[in-house]
């Protein structure tokens, strides 16, 4: 699992690589550097909010469930936490904690939708998505509420070139990283994702890992609606939808590797998938494409990359059994019944290809 | 009996729905029940239902296309752009766009079938792609009036017909189109399509090209939105944001329809009362005078309550007994309640072999 968790994640840096390569030819060629401090850290302030969303994403996508509602809850958050604050830096605590409460919530029902009510994850977050649309739409009518000017830092200010919000965001994936590979929580999503019968069968209580998921996922674009609210100063009821986070998001995800029907992937992955995003649009602005071409060569992008390895990744099993399988009881459990896996795993690839040489044999005679 | 039965069984629940919005139309609104008015209603609904019964073809065979809204953004741009004020030039330029049409399917459903990528990412791509190159093209403005003779497909009609005195071209559109795909699930390419849906593999190895089956779905959903296109030029007229968020209406109407995303399971009629549903729905909430910012709201409650209505039923109607309607469902729903509920699997198989039984001695 290891092995391969790698692999995938290499093909992505190495698409990074060609991405980044590419870029500063092109980016050299109008006579300007890819690399300067200021390039740098635009790009890496592009990088963090879509990162927030699209880590959220990823443990969703994990779960073989979507999140459609994102881009709602984003211009919720920045209007829910610019109100509160309202320019007073005193309130600025109480304002994220009772933000990311709000998020938690939809996230909860979310969450519930999908797994009490067994509503498609796709269908459940659409009109959970439009349920905030109208709550949006009553409450305000167009930007609200002030940042002080103590929040605004957070946005504004980085360490040399590496932004304060992209060290934030890297910390998050780091804990989410944690809470995939270490926890039972995270080994349960995998399964879960992966087929939610077998996972039943062999006694994981399905709904509680995704319903996790999901109240993460509202959380993490919560924090990505704070961000983008103290970037702007205000809070927006347009600003997630007019960034078409829901979609980006998910693009990105699957653009690192992830499944999107549930059950293989990483966060690292993710985070390369949205680098490439922030790359290629850096390199847009850099060279002063007309905006509308922005959008073919995002599109394009998102194809291609995508294309270069899903044929492989999805030829590509992880071993269930045996070294470097799925494990969940332990370590020296594991290694104490390795050999035998091993041995089993042998017997049951020779008894496959047995049979496949039998079918063909058949298929001769045929 | 039987008949209250199927309307509450999955199948029937859009209908039961659609019923309910009508009824609820009609008490709100007396004068909707006359024939000239649900004439309108139909009109307005064929632009959405028509994209529904592209949908359809693609969800069935478990994929996605979420570039129909921009293709019809697209299509509407170019017939704005194109036809001018020109008559002559009708004819070409809708030639023009089926090819359009058709193309955008074929590059989707051959990226998705042959380089292997997820159809949810090509079709978004697809989506962002074609609505920048218009865009583009256009230099963002969609400008043009298409000639008369063109908008006259989307608005125009029979007039003077006894009874209901005018009858949209484009509800005979969406007829024939529904007429057509009718015909098409009965075909060896909707019922491949539909066992794709089910188990891909399988249909593989019983040796379906299943490459350009699915590939042929996703030309249909293409063609679908050209036609959609065509009428919302007339109907709505040119503008960039004709068309936009076509794509989730048409996936929530086909959903509403008791289609299974994922593909494998779902009858078109329904997909197409999905989309009446969804036009009755807003009908009902401007006639009740629901304030136009809790429209949305409104909607998203019912839409989740009314899938998840009919994934309980559906649940609890599979267990136990085959899909199909079985000749005794009266005793069919209590049983396979107790064995969602029963914590251990095996006593969930021993549940439904104890309901089989007692049926095979009940006949």
């Amino acid at each position: 699992m290891r092995r391969i968790r790698i692999d995938q994640t290499v093909i992505v840096l190495a698409i990074l690589v060609v991405v980044i390569i590419v870029g500063a030819v092109l980016v050299a060629a109008v006579g300007r550097s890819l690399f300067s401090p200021g390039n740098i850290r635009d790009i890496l302030t592009g990088m963090s909010v879509l990162g927030l969303v699209a880590i959220g994403q990823t443990l969703v996508i994990l779960g073989a469930s979507l999140d459609l509602s994102v881009a709602y809850v984003i211009s919720l958050a920045s209007l829910i936490g610019a109100t509160i604050m309202n320019g007073n830096p005193a309130s600025i605590l109480w304002a994220v904690a009772a933000t990311l409460l709000v998020c938690a919530g939809i996230g909860l029902a979310n969450g519930l939708i999908v797994t009490v009510l067994k509503v498609n994850g796709f269908i459940a977050t659409l009109g959970v998505g439009l349920v905030l649309q109208g709550v949006l739409n009553t409450n305000f009518q167009g930007s609200a509420g002030s940042v002080p000017w103590d929040f605004q830092l957070i946005g504004a200010t980085g360490i040399g070139p590496v932004p304060v919000s992209t060290i934030v965001m890297i910390a998050l994936a780091v804990v989410v990283w944690l809470l995939l590979d270490r926890t039972r929580t995270g080994a349960h999503l995998f399964a879960v994702g992966g087929d939610a019968e077998i996972a039943r069968l062999s006694g994981v209580r399905t709904r509680p890992p995704l319903i996790a998921a999901h109240v993460l996922c509202s959380v993490f674009a919560g924090l990505a609606g704070l961000l983008l609210a103290s970037r702007l100063g205000v809070g927006s009821p347009t600003v997630g939808q007019q960034g078409g986070y829901a979609l980006l998001s998910i693009a990105a995800v699957v653009l690192g590797g992830t499944l999107l029907l549930g059950g293989r992937g990483s966060v690292w992955g993710t985070i390369g998938g949205v680098a490439i995003f922030a790359v290629v649009d850096n390199v847009m602005s850099v060279m002063q494409v007309n905006p509308f071409l922005k959008d073919v060569v995002r599109g394009v992008v998102i194809v291609a990359a995508v294309a270069v390895y899903s044929r492989r990744a999805i030829v590509r099993r992880r071993a269930r059994f045996g070294p470097g399988g799925t494990r969940t009881g332990g370590d020296t459990a594991a290694q104490a019944a390795a050999p035998a896996m091993a041995a089993a795993t042998q017997a049951l690839d020779a008894e496959a290809s047995a049979s496949d040489a039998d079918r063909a044999a058949k298929e001769d005679l045929r | 009996m039987s008949f209250v039965r199927t309307l509450l069984s999955p199948r029937g629940a859009v209908f039961l729905l659609l019923v309910i919005l009508l009824a609820a139309v009609i008490v709100l609104n007396p004068d909707f029940a006359e024939p000239g008015q649900i004439m309108r209603y139909i009109q307005r609904v064929a632009p959405v239902a028509i994209v529904a019964i592209g949908q359809f073809f693609v969800i069935v065979a478990g994929e996605f296309d979420l570039s129909q809204g921009s293709l019809i953004t697209a299509q509407v741009i170019v017939a704005g752009n194109l036809v001018g004020a020109d008559d002559s030039r009708t004819i070409p330029v809708l030639c023009l766009m089926v090819i359009l049409g058709l193309f955008v399917g074929l590059a989707n459903g051959l990226l998705t079938t042959l380089l292997r990528v997820p159809s949810f990412i090509v079709t978004l791509g697809m989506m962002l792609a074609l609505l920048g190159l218009v865009l583009w093209w256009t230099g963002g403005a969609a400008t043009g009036n298409p000639a008369d003779s063109f908008r006259q497909v989307g608005r125009g009609g029979v007039r003077d017909i006894p009874l209901i005195d005018f009858l949209p071209w484009s509800v005979l559109i969406l007829a024939a189109w529904l007429a057509l795909a009718v015909w098409l699930t009965k075909r060896p390419l909707g019922k491949l399509l539909m066992s794709i849906g089910d188990n891909a593999r399988a249909t593989r190895y019983s040796g379906a090209r299943d490459w350009w089956v699915t590939t042929r779905a996703f030309m249909i959903s293409s063609l679908s939105a050209t036609v959609s296109a065509v009428l919302l030029v007339g109907y709505a007229g040119v503008h960039p944001s004709v068309g936009r968020g076509y794509e989730f209406v048409a996936i929530t109407a086909v959903v509403l329809g008791g289609v299974v995303l994922g593909g494998g399971r779902g009858w078109i009629v329904g997909a197409v009362a999905g989309a009446f549903v969804l036009e009755a729905l807003f009908l009902v909430l401007n006639i009740a005078g629901v304030p136009s910012s809790l429209r949305d709201a409104v909607q998203g409650v019912i839409i989740i309550a009314a899938v998840a209505y009919s994934g309980l039923v559906f649940r609890s109607r599979s267990r136990g007994t085959s899909p199909t309607p079985s000749p005794d469902p009266g005793k069919d729903p209590d049983a396979p309640v107790g064995a969602d509920t029963s914590a251990s699997p095996a006593l969930d198989a021993e549940g439904t072999a104890e309901v089989r039984g007692h049926k095979n001695r009940g006949d």
